[in-house]
């Protein structure tokens, strides 16, 4: 039982992790919190199913197109529901936006897709127990992008003009860095991190329209007590809400696992707000 | 002068009686189309009605936390869930006695305003993603705990809904049940809406800063809010177990709630009847068009999507046809400071108010370091200095957004306690904002009016059934900002949006709402930018009358003129410093302040 508490807990742990990092990197680039992460991971659960098992496309084609739909995804969410209302952040309007074009993809795919959850295929037979690719897809997947964001951000040039976005994207306007190219790309970034979540976590939690409300809230999670922006904080906190997820499950029952996991988020962010590893913003009158 | 012995008599304009009638032939028109139903006989059409009647009861409740309060609430769907399943258990007696379904009814409200509050209850601190997110956490823990949760639910497999006895039994009873409490819903929710409360709400939603400053406590307000749309959703989760006549979880899907929250927003923000037609509109249409349903959520979504980048005003402001009338091109402001002997009607005695040894950081800047000031009633106390020497901040610091790190606050040699701005307007302390914060949508009156919001006496409940006191609340405010609006000169403009003055106006407009308080004393931050020379030799004037009634004015400006006209005393600042200190003359002519600020 242990067992299968580690490997099912860190596996989902993953994912969460993933879609959290998600979340971060569009937050990063526009300072918009976007409910299209949940629906990036269900796409590539579905989108894979598709491709692989219904298309009977080789593995890795079906994984390069996953990828490719959801860097297109990503930008036609920057452009479609992001550019027009950054204007007025401040009235949040975006909140609105990404929420009714993540809807309008979640219910297109439980028309064509269907509401029932499908299988995953399996892509690398190899294993019972730990050496199951369900098990272990998610974990590499998931180190490979943060080792992969590690290198872009501090050894290449473009991954600094990342940063600078970050930091302060008005003195990064003004030393002419081309901030809006810079957002899309960092929208299609996360189109790619959020699909390769569903893919690689697709076969755990099967190729399901409904999984995207489940990924918004458990994606967010980690990172809203992690601290926004903080791709550490989404890992750690990915990993341990897994974790305890599984071992809820176990021991005393989902519905228990999801009202602490909710009551813990609550409290947590009523105590601090900005999360635990974030700072609190100073007020502006 | 003297304005007491000869009263200009200002009197708030009533609505005519054609345009009152203009205002309420839509809610006519309703009311008849919803009583005559029954004459066609159609019993589907019946229960499309009941649904339209019950959706829209949530919807009602939602629409203050929502359209009004501005809170983005997408899982209220587990409220309805919660009050069906109070109503169902209750009356199939499987916990308790069996319940008769009308007090089952009741206790589903009691049971929706708890949990309304317990979910409304992260808003309080939470930014608008984080609360959409719990209250859809809520709604997906909800529906599980309905699954698993047998005993009691009946879980996946369901419980039966109530009948609910004569005389308001299945069918058109029932029908009539529903749109009567549609319409008790309908009728409380717009009393809100035109009450202080409703306009509060809204002054949070659009102006939060301001509208602490105007005495408005935003938790109790939202907290009263939830409760009364929790209770509300409750009642539409009775009578939606009755209507489906058995529930399991999967009616209570979050297409649902996706139904509500969009039917607010296409109605639009701020309005009670677009709502109500957004809400019609969406439970009738998939009925129209059959092969639609499987596809209504997508339409909803895609609707969301065209009225957040199109339309964000809603049905509202597209039949909000008055204000796209144009406004007169050339516009003048002329205040009436003779009107002020009525404003301040009862005299202040005189206060002093003092800041002593006030020193605040933020991070290693030091933006105020050992400040001390003093201003009295009845003179113009001006503030200056380059920019950056923490004009402002000593401002924040008064009405309470900062704590200092260091030194107090007194009035009258009582400390005042910080970090409570709401709490300043009941000290008497009034302020403008170098950006003037305003309520877009709503009229130059209705913003003048948010400044008298601690006057009122009426509460929640008397306001929603408009008792005695509530209209007696409603005229005083009324009469009072159109007072105010007519000392600073903008009476003429009270029934406009505010969102189309122009900017000059805008600052006498702020003044008018800070004039409601009758304010001891009143914090102006740059009142003059972006003035002409005629309208700030007239603000001057407003001004230097305005302290002439009693009130301490510290006004913080950098026209240089202005100051050395209107101030009876001048602190200059300088790096959160006090530089010099004195009359206008002695300033004018202080060597340190000539070479730092003034210029030769």
């Amino acid at each position: 039982m242990f067992e299968s508490i580690l490997s099912y807990g860190l596996a989902v742990g993953a994912v969460y992790a993933l879609i959290g990092i998600t979340y971060n990197v569009m937050y990063s680039a526009s300072r918009v919190f976007s409910f299209t992460a949940g629906m990036l991971g269900m796409l590539g659960g579905v989108l894979g199913a598709w491709f692989i098992a219904k298309l009977g496309l080789p593995v890795i084609v079906g994984l390069v197109l996953v990828l490719a739909c959801g860097a297109v995804i990503g930008i036609v969410t920057e452009i479609v529901t992001v550019r027009p209302v950054l204007k007025s952040i401040e009235q949040h309007l975006y909140v609105l936006s990404t929420l009714a074009f993540a809807l309008m993809v979640q219910q297109f795919t439980a028309i064509e897709w269907g509401t029932e959850a499908q299988p995953f295929p399996r892509l690398i037979p190899i294993g019972p127990g730990w050496l199951d690719q369900q098990f272990w897809l998610p974990m590499l997947a998931c180190a490979a992008t943060i080792f992969g964001l590690e290198f872009l951000y501090r050894r290449t040039l473009i991954g600094r003009a990342f940063l600078a976005i970050a930091e302060d994207s008005y003195a990064a306007r003004a030393l002419g860095l081309p901030e809006q190219r810079l957002r899309l790309a960092s929208f299609a970034l996360a189109g790619m991190i959020g699909t390769l979540a569903g893919f690689t976590g697709a076969e755990m939690l099967l190729a399901f329209f409904g999984n995207q409300s489940i990924l918004n809230f458990y994606g967010f999670v980690p990172v809203a007590l992690g601290g926004m922006g903080s791709n550490r904080g989404a890992v750690v906190g990915g990993l341990a809400l897994g974790l305890f997820q599984q071992a809820a499950n176990f021991l005393v029952g989902g519905i228990f696992a999801a009202v602490a996991v909710f009551v813990v988020f609550i409290v947590v962010l009523l105590l601090r707000p900005e999360g635990l590893g974030g700072a609190a913003a100073a007020r502006r009158v | 002068m003297d304005a007491s012995a000869q009263p200009i008599s200002v009197r708030a304009a009533r609505p005519s009686r054609l345009a009152r009638l203009e205002a309420a032939l839509p809610w006519l028109a309703l009311a008849v189309a919803g009583i005559g139903l029954p004459l066609l006989d159609d019993s589907y059409a019946g229960v499309i009605a009941q649904r339209a009647c019950i959706y829209w009861i949530l919807c009602a409740g939602l629409n203050l936390v929502v359209g009004f309060a501005g809170q983005i609430a997408i899982g209220w769907v587990a409220l309805l869930t919660l009050g069906a399943y109070t109503t169902a258990v209750l009356t199939a007696g499987t916990v308790t006695a069996e319940w008769h379904p009308y007090l089952a009814l009741a206790a589903s409200a009691v049971f929706g305003a708890i949990f309304g509050v317990v979910v409304g209850l992260p808003a309080l601190r939470l930014r608008t993603f984080y609360f959409a997110m719990t209250t859809l956490g809520f709604a997906t823990i909800v529906t599980q705990v309905a699954l698993a949760w047998k005993s009691v639910t009946g879980g996946g497999i369901g419980t039966p809904g109530p009948v609910f006895p004569w005389p308001f039994d299945p069918g058109w009873g029932f029908y009539y049940f529903c749109l009567l409490l549609a319409a008790i819903a309908t009728w409380m929710t717009a009393n809100i809406a035109h009450s202080r409360f409703g306009r509060a709400l809204v002054a949070v939603r659009d102006a939060e800063v301001a509208a602490e400053a105007s005495g408005i406590a935003k938790p109790r307000l939202l907290v009263t809010v939830f409760l009364f749309s929790g209770a509300l959703a409750g009642v539409a989760g009775g009578l939606f177990s009755s209507l489906q006549s058995y529930i399991t979880p999967d009616a209570f899907t979050f297409d649902l709630s996706v139904l509500f929250f969009i039917a607010i927003l296409i109605g639009g923000r701020g309005s009670i009847l677009g709502p109500l037609l957004g809400t019609i509109i969406l439970t009738v249409l998939p009925e129209f068009a059959a092969p639609l349903v499987a596809w209504s959520t997508f339409l909803y979504a895609t609707l969301l999507l065209l009225i957040v980048l199109v339309i964000p005003g809603g049905i509202a402001d597209l039949l909000d046809y008055k204000n796209r009338r144009p406004l007169e091109q050339h516009r003048e402001i002329t205040p009436r400071p003779e009107l002020l002997g009525q404003v301040f009607r009862h005299g202040r005695d005189s206060r002093e108010f003092t800041l002593s040894n006030i020193a605040l950081h933020f991070g290693g800047v030091r933006a105020i370091d050992g400040l001390d000031l003093a201003v009295r009633s009845g003179e113009v106390h001006g503030l200056i200095g380059p920019n950056g020497s923490g004009k402002t901040t000593t401002l924040n610091v008064i009405s309470g957004y900062y704590a200092p790190h260091a030194g107090e606050a007194r009035l009258n040699r009582e400390p005042l306690p910080f970090l409570m701005p709401h709490r300043r307007a009941a000290y008497g302390i009034a302020r403008t904002f170098q950006t003037p914060r305003l309520i877009g949508g709503a009229s130059v009156l209705e913003n003048v009016m948010i400044g008298g919001t601690i006057d009122g006496q009426a509460t929640f409940t008397e306001s929603m059934l408009t008792l005695p006191r509530h209209r007696r609340d409603e005229a005083q405010l009324r009469e009072a900002a159109t007072l105010a609006l007519t000392t600073v000169g903008l009476e003429s403009l009270a029934g406009v949006r505010a969102d189309r003055l122009q900017h000059s106006e805008l600052r006498f407009m702020e003044i008018a709402r800070a004039l409601m308080l009758r304010p001891a004393f009143l914090l102006l931050d740059e009142p003059a930018a972006g003035l002409s020379a005629e309208e700030i030799r007239r603000l001057g004037a407003l001004i230097k009358a305005i302290s002439r009634q009693g009130a301490g004015v510290l006004l913080v400006e950098h026209h240089a003129d202005l100051i050395f006209d209107i101030c009876d005393r001048v602190t200059v600042l300088n790096l959160g410093k006090v530089l010099a200190a004195g009359t206008p003359t002695e300033i004018r002519s202080h060597r340190e302040v000539v070479s730092a600020y003034l210029g030769a």
